[in-house]
């Protein structure tokens, strides 16, 4: 076990030194750092003020008294530059810090109180953010005379609503968690739930929006200053590019200086914003993203495993270094379905690969229902996807074959399930319904699109013919008004209802087989009833093979014929559904079983005898 | 939809109100500074108060806005302080110049983003790097910049545009194309990489939802559901980047007309500020912010048209 | 007459509609229940049935617009902020979801010590508390200094008991606290929930759409439909002998995990919907 005890300040300082680490990050950190030492060593390292001007030395070649040589009034183009710095640095802190004192503060009332506050709030900030900033700042230019500060005091209102939106948006997000609700119930003051679970989260994002802004705050500043709009006297970066442009013809290095001192320091500014971000994704307690890729390969990750072990199991779970015999039967050709020793593994990002199938072979017969049961991080819905070679692009399969109807789909070279091979069967011979409804229906299109779309593809119907059979599909699948959920967008209907739509979709092309992923999970258990039985009609009447995904012992008793245990990936029992059920033969199996609450004599005549209402 | 739609553009014409009464409270409010401004400095308070009569800003503030309003409602936006033209009239020559400009660059940023976008989310890979990296280099490098060093070497060094523009409304297209190729070239360069990596972050989100493998399992092509749901589903992400980069557009123009001297709206501004052409400031501030709520107004219908969420209520 | 710990009368939660339309959903009609000390409530029923909000009403975290919420002869039905935090002590919440309800970016030690914070308790007793609440749900005492992500969602569901447990408080809501999680898990943390009362004597109302967990940890049941409870009694009787046609047919919907029992179960929730239908249009055709 490693020393736990200062992973938290290790998380904090690895963000710094992650940001240090990456090439890109450090050399915006060197190239800022110098900026801003040079800026602050102006007085000492400036051997002429920002506006002493040699009268008779105008465009003066670099070199003697003049490092960098002078502009057109005589002045010394080295020190116009590190006085220029000063003041362009000190503008884009006075813009960030405008922008945030009131963005911030704005943000969090509007996100955590809401109401009224954050309408007006809200509109107010689209309005500023829908204005072209430089056109206010002209007119601001136009009101006030020329004026560094109250320019950039402007531009930091323009900028606030940046801030104000990710501070709303992130306290919005945390708000209807349910640890601040925990936190309400504790009693926690507002302020309290705001300063510990809602500023930590906008934290990082304001830090890297601050970067980015002072970059975009001093290429506002220079570009106004180019276009002479500044005060002359206020010696600039912008000022110095404008009078570089004016002496294109005669001395073109005039410019060279300022465009490069403006581009380093946005360059430095957003180098390390990005850098930044990237060492906040890739802190590993944000890595949503990946882990929705590879479900199984995190699930049985090593993270949690030290901690896993020490839990005392008040139900004992033995795990099976074997698998069961594995011996692929030889009629291997007359099953609808047979998947041989099959094997998938992802990339574990050290080189290696984490294998979430291991050695699986199972076949499915014409007509029958085969149920892979398992618990979350068993393999059980990487095998099914395997089957209809709909894997994450990550995914490899490593080993054996899947042989559907004689076709085998495995393309052992390339370490993946064949596409030319899977693309005929895809629809027309194999379908799958899904495990969530309402995120499997594209909200764009009408139900009617997406069940009739395919047919017009794969079977090659007309368009009329195909609206024709999804209204007979629909109203096979027990829905009542077919025309009208014909014409309904997927938000209009229910999630039992979406349900049905996708078993019409799945039995459109009439295939042999049936991938079902939990497909009752996401539904309530009175429309899971409903559903496993329009699985068995299904089934019964048009002869289609069913391959289902599921954790509950209860479907596979109601739906399967035969069944498939699985457990981290090995398949640990496989059979007949009453064999299985009434002699489980493996530990695991038995577990399982023993799980399950039906059944089971209740527990809390126990706990009423020790205490009861004393009076 | 028709509430949808009433609800945007009564939120636009408020925009317009707020930023108007807004806008002339700040522009005109300082009667004696304005004119000081006009007069110059040596001038004697009798003169700084003889031009501030003369230009009716001894009258109260409130009068003087509502004055404006009406005449505003009838299209007259007042006369220029410094020239025998009104600030319409001003306003109309110039603006097409400005809007072909800003048109042809957003119609190349919108092909050449959704492109790029869509194939670094789709094939990864060295597009995927090309992009992510542009996108960096873009927002490290202001635009000014880049348009600065462009017209540098390609107009100047090399003479291969006219460094100076010289269309006039009625010259012909050669010269217009001469004119706005080092322009567009330079917005493209700088706004397309920042659009491409949303675009392409927006394919990437809409690819991994679980209705694109439903639509896989069913048999339908990978190009079809690519154009059919991915961008679809994509667009109004998309969308909203063009249209806040549009709408920056109209800003960054100033700077510029300002290098390439065209002769559009931006350079009018600079020079009426610098000038301190107030009425000229006011009109430009009311035709952008009308340009803002038409483009604003044309997005949230394209995109309510997009979600049958919003249209279909 | 037994002292009722939580009393709730005739109890209405209605949520403001959006926008600028007036009014309001009305999510819960006139609920009524009562939980007895060291006795647990389980409530069932299926999603938008209104049970949750219940729960989150009792809580102080759903506006309240009718009836009453007495707990220990108080009505808390709008408690204030202040009131809550007394209250926190004895009444306390363990969610459904092991993944949103710890604050991911604070370690176990600072998730559990939140609610002795606002009671004035010192760091010492505290940093106790917290390492005996670890061993009383089963977690080892160095996952103080760790965070929730390096836990499995069934590890999570126990920190966010120990949670509850803090203050030893006399009541927690439990909303659908094992749902979330794996068979085997779901067993084990449900034997926890049980060992603990069985050591407090503290009470529960616990939400659940599974009539199986609701039977196996409740005492008494009450059925949630649309708002209103149709039916209530001892777990025993409502989960073995249901009256209300809506729990009959929960209950047949079900399923065993015995092929054979099973069958029997959908031919008996056949025959519950054939005759619901001919009694429906019979009702509809009676004049």
């Amino acid at each position: 076990m490693t020393s736990s005890d200062t992973s938290s300040k290790r998380r904090r300082s690895s963000v710094a030194l992650r940001l240090v680490r990456n090439p890109l990050g450090a050399a915006g950190v060197v190239i800022l750092l110098v900026m801003v030492a040079l800026a602050l060593l102006a007085p000492v390292l400036a051997p002429f003020g920002p506006n002493t001007a040699a009268i008779g030395n105008t465009l003066a070649a670099p070199g003697g008294d003049f490092l960098l040589g002078t502009d057109s009034a005589g002045r010394d183009t080295w020190s116009r530059l590190l006085w220029s710095g000063q003041l362009t640095l000190l503008s884009a802190l006075l813009c960030a810090s405008v922008a945030i004192a009131i963005g911030l503060p704005a943000g969090l009332i509007a996100g955590y109180f809401g109401k009224a506050f954050d309408g007006v709030s809200s509109w107010v900030a689209n309005a500023i953010l829908s204005l072209p900033s430089i056109i206010v700042l002209l007119s601001v230019r136009s009101a006030v005379g020329p004026s560094v500060w109250i320019t950039m005091i402007v531009f930091g209102v323009m900028l606030s609503p940046g801030y104000f939106r990710l501070t709303r948006t992130a306290v919005l997000s945390v708000r209807n968690e349910l640890y601040v609700d925990a936190a309400r119930v504790s009693g926690l003051s507002d302020a309290r739930i705001i300063t510990r679970h809602v500023l930590s989260v906008v934290r990082a994002p304001i830090i890297i929006q601050t970067a980015l802004i002072a970059g975009v705050a001093i290429a506002i500043q220079s570009g106004l200053e180019f276009l002479g709009l500044g005060s002359p006297q206020d010696p600039t970066w912008g000022a110095m590019l404008s009078e570089g442009f004016r002496n294109i013809y005669t001395t073109p290095m005039l410019m060279v200086w300022p465009a490069l001192a403006i581009g380093l320091t946005t360059g430095a500014f957003v180098l390390i914003g990005n850098a930044l971000r990237d060492a906040l994704e890739d802190m590993p307690g944000t890595r949503l993203s990946v882990k929705a890729l590879a479900g199984a390969a995190t699930a049985i990750g090593t993270a949690s495993a030290p901690v896993r072990s020490r839990i005392p199991s008040t139900v004992s779970v033995r795990t099976l270094a074997e698998p069961v015999d594995a011996t692929p039967p030889e009629d291997a050709a007359e099953h609808l379905l047979q998947v041989n020793d099959l094997e998938i593994g992802y990339p574990d990002g050290d080189g290696g690969l984490k294998r979430v199938v291991e050695g699986v072979h199972f076949h499915v017969d014409r007509g029958e229902v085969l149920s892979i049961v398992g618990e979350s991080g068993s393999g059980k819905s990487q095998t099914a996807f395997a089957v209809l070679g709909l894997l994450p692009a990550s995914a490899q399969v490593v080993g054996g074959t899947v042989v559907f109807d004689g076709v085998q789909t495995v393309d052992p070279q390339r370490r993946r399930i064949a596409d030319d091979r899977m693309r005929p069967l895809r629809g027309r011979r194999i379908s799958y319904i899904p495990q969530e409804p309402m995120s499997n229906l594209d909200p764009n299109y009408t139900i009617g699109h997406q069940l009739s779309r395919p047919m017009v593809k794969l079977l090659g119907v007309s368009r009329a013919e195909a609206r024709k059979r999804a209204l007979v599909l629909l109203e096979r699948v027990g829905i009542t008004d077919p025309q009208r959920t014909f014409d309904a967008y997927p938000h209009e209907i229910s999630g039992g209802m979406a349900q049905r739509v996708l078993i019409a979709g799945a039995v459109s092309c009439e295939p042999d087989l049936i991938i079902a992923d939990e497909p009752t999970t996401a539904l309530d258990v009175t429309v899971q009833a409903e559903v496993l039985d329009l699985l068995r009609t299904m089934r019964d009447e048009l002869g289609v093979a069913i391959l289902i995904v599921t954790h509950n012992f209860g479907v596979v008793a109601d739906l399967a014929d035969r069944v498939a245990v699985m457990q981290q990936g090995r398949l640990v029992e496989e059979g007949p559904v009453r064999e299985i059920l009434h002699h489980p033969q493996h530990p695991y199996t038995r577990a399982l079983l023993g799980s399950m609450l039906v059944g089971r004599e209740p527990l809390t005549p126990l706990t009423t005898t020790t205490k009861g209402p004393t009076s | 939809m028709i509430a949808f739609t009433l609800k945007r553009l009564g939120s636009g014409v408020l925009l317009l109100a707020v930023i108007c009464t807004v806008a002339y409270a700040l522009l005109f409010a300082n009667g004696p500074s304005i004119a000081r401004n006009i007069v110059g400095d040596q001038a004697t308070a009798e003169q700084v108060a003889a031009k501030q009569t003369e230009l009716g800003l001894d009258q109260p503030l409130p009068l003087r806005f509502l004055s404006w309003v009406g005449d505003a409602f009838a299209g007259d936006l007042g006369r220029s302080w410094f020239g025998p033209i009104t600030v319409s009239d001003a306003l109309v020559t110039r603006l097409p110049v400005t809007l072909t400009l800003i048109a042809t660059a957003m119609i190349f940023v919108t092909l050449i983003a959704t492109t790029l976008g869509t194939a670094a989310a789709v094939k990864r890979g060295w597009i995927d790097r090309v992009v992510q990296v542009g996108a960096i280099v873009g927002d490290a490098i202001p635009g000014f910049v880049v348009a600065v060093v462009l017209a540098t070497i390609f107009a100047v060094q090399l003479g291969l545009f006219p460094a100076v523009s010289s269309i006039a409304p009625g010259a012909g297209a050669d010269a217009w194309i001469a004119s706005l190729t080092l322009p567009v070239i330079a917005i493209v360069l700088n706004y397309v990489t920042a659009s491409a990596q949303q675009i392409r972050s927006a394919v990437i989100q809409q690819r991994e939802r679980d209705f694109v493998r439903t639509l896989r399992s069913r048999g339908l092509g990978d190009g079809e559901i690519l154009l059919r749901h991915v961008l679809r589903g994509a667009a109004p992400a998309g969308l909203t980047v063009l249209s806040l980069q549009f709408v920056g557009l109209l800003g960054g123009a100033v700077i510029l007309e300002r290098i390439f001297a065209i002769p559009g709206i931006g350079q009018l501004a600079i020079t009426a500020t610098v000038n301190g052409d107030i009425p000229i400031v006011m009109g430009v501030v009311v035709y952008t912010v009308a340009l803002v709520v038409i483009v604003n107004l044309v997005v949230d219908l394209l995109n309510g048209w997009l979600n049958p969420k919003v249209r279909v209520s | 007459m037994t002292e009722t710990l939580l009393e709730v009368d005739d109890l209405v939660v209605a949520y403001p509609r959006k926008g600028l339309r007036a009014g309001a959903t009305e999510i819960l009609h006139r609920v009524s229940l009562a939980i007895e000390p060291g006795r647990t409530m389980g409530l069932v029923g299926e999603s938008g049935s209104g049970k949750t909000t219940l729960g989150r009403a009792i809580l102080g975290l759903a506006p309240v617009t009718g009836g009453s919420i007495r707990f220990q002869g108080r009505d808390i039905a709008h408690a204030s902020r202040r009131e809550r935090i007394a209250l926190a002590r004895d009444l306390q919440v363990v969610f459904q979801d092991p993944y949103t309800s710890l604050n991911p970016s604070m370690e176990i030690g600072r998730i559990l010590a939140e609610p002795l914070e606002n009671q004035r308790i010192g760091a010492a007793e505290s940093r106790a508390r917290v390492r005996e609440l670890l061993d009383r749900v089963g977690l080892p005492s160095d996952a103080i200094s760790r965070q929730p992500r390096e836990f499995s969602g069934g590890q999570r569901q126990r920190v966010a008991i120990a949670r509850a447990l803090a203050l030893r408080p006399k009541l927690i809501v439990c909303d659908e606290p094992v749902s979330a999680l794996d068979l085997t898990t779901q067993a084990r943390v449900l034997d926890l929930f049980l060992e603990i009362q069985q050591d407090t004597g503290v009470s529960y109302l616990f939400i659940s759409h599974d009539l199986d967990v609701i039977r196996h940890i409740s005492h008494d049941v009450a059925v949630l439909l649309h708002g209103d409870i149709v039916e209530q009694g001892p777990s025993l009787q409502v989960t073995g002998q249901p009256q209300h046609p809506y729990t009959q047919r929960l209950l047949l919907a079900s399923p065993l995990p015995e092929p054979d029992a099973q069958a029997q179960r959908r031919a008996e929730r056949r025959r519950l919907r054939e005759e619901e239908r001919i009694e429906g249009a019979e009702r509809r055709t009676a004049p």
